[in-house]
């Protein structure tokens, strides 16, 4: 069931990070990454929020797990920092790495914050 | 092939490589479906370490920590191979995109650091924080340019 759950949530998470990527590319045509910094920031917020509420296993796995783990990527990021530093841009290679570490650690911590104020 | 390709920075979709602008609009089922099957396949093997290698709230999260500097070295073979040899069309989709997408997660990492402070392992957050980075950073670079060198050295590229 656990696996049927994050199965279920990583089929969503992963397409719908293909997706915000190409909306958010085709509406800022910048150097920075803003695609992968605004899912990875969103599912950042939202994995903040799963875990200061008493959500079941059930939930945690979809939502949690599956979802907000398939929507944002190490991955992407990291490769995106390497293709900056490789291309002569370190200066906005260095402005990935902090925008997206201090971005998702504030998103995080936002999540937790409005979830434990909405639940109490 | 006319000119050199473009530089691609991101390896999810880059609107500024031709190739990646039309996948969607030509064939969105197809990409669609295999970012999906790709996308459950990581996350169902991170989930997998994630449950092998479990940590408290106030200890160094391992199990991400090697997913995500493994999908790191991953990607960089990957875009290396891509750049330099033919693969089929759904190539970076499926395992760009979905399996290397879904196998590693930023969330689940400045979410760890965020409860290891709350535990009052500020160290270990501070820690893990660094190492995900350093590693992270050095094994995309390390998988780029040692797959890179051995596909040069091979020849046969397009």
């Amino acid at each position: 069931m656990t696996v049927l759950l994050i199965a279920l949530g990583a089929a969503l998470g992963a397409p719908l990070r293909y997706l915000t990527d190409r909306a958010v590319q085709a509406r800022h045509d910048s150097l920075l990454p803003w695609g992968t910094l605004t899912v990875n920031v969103v599912g950042s917020l939202l994995l903040g929020a799963l875990v200061a509420v008493p959500a079941g296993p059930a939930v945690t796995a979809a939502l949690g797990t599956g979802f907000c783990g398939a929507l944002t990527t190490w991955s992407t990021f990291g490769y995106e920092t390497l293709r900056l530093t490789r291309d002569g841009n370190r200066l906005a290679a260095l402005a990935n790495v902090l925008l997206s570490v201090v971005a998702g650690l504030a998103a995080a911590s936002l999540g937790y914050a409005l979830a434990r104020a909405a639940t109490g | 092939m006319t000119g050199p390709a473009p530089r691609r920075v991101d390896p999810d979709v880059d609107l500024h490589v031709p190739a990646d602008r039309d996948e969607l609009p030509a064939h969105p089922a197809a990409v669609l479906g295999a970012i999906a099957a790709g996308g459950v396949l990581g996350a169902l093997a991170r989930a997998g370490v994630q449950t092998a290698l479990p940590h408290p709230p106030d200890g160094f999260p391992w199990a991400t920590f090697a997913v995500n500097v493994t999908g790191c070295l991953l990607i960089g073979v990957l875009m290396a191979v891509i750049g330099r040899r033919r693969v089929a069309p759904l190539t970076r989709p499926f395992l760009g995109v979905g399996v290397l997408g879904g196998f590693t997660t930023f969330s689940a990492y400045v979410v760890d650091v965020r409860l290891a402070v709350a535990a009052g392992a500020t160290g270990t957050a501070l820690t893990y924080l660094a190492a995900t980075l350093l590693g992270g950073l050095l094994a995309v670079a390390a998988g780029d340019t040692v797959a890179g060198r051995l596909l040069d050295r091979a020849g046969g590229g397009r």
